[in-house]
């Protein structure tokens, strides 16, 4: 399963980063092969269509799930259409890493 | 002859210097009036015109026709305001982010986008008792972009030939506030003299260098906040037209609808002036062009 998870710094201890359109980074997780990748969020710096230039560009990592702190309608419409689980982090959750192992072990909210 | 008054800070008194300079004129001038404020349009409150014109404002988005679209991403690629996207087996169109610059529909090589008008707000007219021609836009509310709609009024109702165009500006220094700079030939620049009307007018006037607009400063409010408004003009040498003092009568009648000329009549004077000056800044600039 591919994880994306907005986060402040690219490395997987990275404290999380709660907006999701305007992220600087965006950790990908592996969770078959436990590998982490950093990626440069695109949109970070736009005016405007931050978070439809981001969900462009997290749907076309092929992701299976995107947790951050909110989403907006543009870009949960996006996710929805591409069938992508949206999840929201809990006050627990410091570290993109944590966000990680609480999503797999069912302990976050899922975003409808 | 275009004059554009604008502020930068919202509420320093751009609709009640745009009207009371409309209204001081209407005698002797062929006035037209925009309110570009088409957020919160409100100089209609001082003007009274009885609107008898009206249309929609629309701006032209995608729809893409599925049995053609080969889902190559072009569109998604050139938009520049992230409007498209490519999601699985299909493009998503996001409305509310569309400028409708028609680059997805110029671009798709197999002319699978037709374009389909999406009404954001509409345009009124009609001539104020003064038989001042009146027109403003209004936005819809919940949609977000007003530009549209300031180009679509400026270009609604063209000016009839030696009338003066007075355009009301919305606040801040946004693309909306550009829009309704651009081709002025003058702009009064309303603001207050207190720290924050200062910063808002250092903005604005970055946007009127810009355009080669010559300005003037008329300070509203004055006697409240300090002495910042100098020390301006002693920067930029832009020159103050009009102080309009700070007074509870002034701001009472307001309030009530009454327009500042009516409150104030000794200000129609200095309205007066203010427009020789500003006639006079136009001509010699238009001089120094040639």
């Amino acid at each position: 399963m591919i994880l994306l998870i907005s986060a402040q710094q690219p490395e997987s201890q990275s404290p999380i980063n709660k907006r999701f359109g305007r992220t600087e980074w965006l950790m990908k997780y592996d969770s078959e092969t436990a590998q982490w990748q950093s990626l440069a969020n695109p949109g970070s710096q736009r005016s405007g269509g931050a978070g439809v230039a981001a969900a462009q560009f997290v749907i076309d990592q092929k992701a299976d799930v995107v947790i951050s702190g909110a989403f907006g309608p543009n870009a949960a419409g996006a996710f929805r259409a591409a069938n992508i689980t949206m999840s929201l982090f809990s006050k627990e959750v410091k570290t993109v890493q944590q966000a990680a192992e609480y999503f797999l072990q069912d302990k976050l909210e899922i975003f409808e | 002859m275009r004059i554009a008054v604008a502020s930068g800070k919202g509420g320093t008194g751009k609709t009640t210097v745009a009207t009371s300079l409309a209204l001081s004129l209407a005698n002797e001038q062929n006035i037209r009036f925009l309110d570009c404020d088409v957020e919160a349009p409100n100089a209609h409150l001082f003007l009274n015109p009885s609107f008898t014109k009206r249309q929609d404002a629309a701006i032209l988005i995608p729809e893409i026709d599925a049995e053609q679209c080969t889902l190559c991403g072009k569109c998604v690629e050139v938009c520049q305001f992230h409007a498209l996207a490519k999601v699985g087996k299909s493009i998503l169109t996001f409305a509310q982010l569309c400028h409708g610059c028609g680059s997805c529909t110029w671009n798709c090589p197999v002319n699978a986008i037709q374009e389909i008008p999406n009404p954001i707000g509409k345009l009124e007219s009609g001539l104020t008792p003064e038989s001042i021609q009146f027109s403003r836009g209004v936005l819809t509310i919940s949609e977000p972009m007003s530009t549209p709609i300031i180009r679509q009024l400026k270009r609604w109702e063209q000016p009839q030939p030696e009338q003066l165009t007075i355009l009301d500006s919305p606040p801040g220094a946004s693309c909306a506030v550009v829009e309704t700079l651009r081709g002025a030939d003058f702009a009064l620049l309303v603001t207050e003299p207190t720290p924050f009307g200062l910063h808002d007018l250092n903005q604005i006037i970055g946007i009127v260098q810009e355009f080669n607009i010559p300005a003037g400063v008329v300070v509203n409010r004055d006697g409240i906040g300090n002495d910042v408004i100098n020390a301006f003009h002693d920067k930029h040498n832009i020159p103050v037209l009009l102080r309009i003092p700070f007074s509870l009568e002034i701001a009472a009648g307001l309030s009530a609808g009454t327009s500042l000329i009516e409150i104030k009549p000794d200000l129609r004077q200095e309205f007066l002036h203010m427009f020789t000056q500003i006639t006079r800044i136009v001509k010699t600039t238009e001089e120094g062009e040639k």
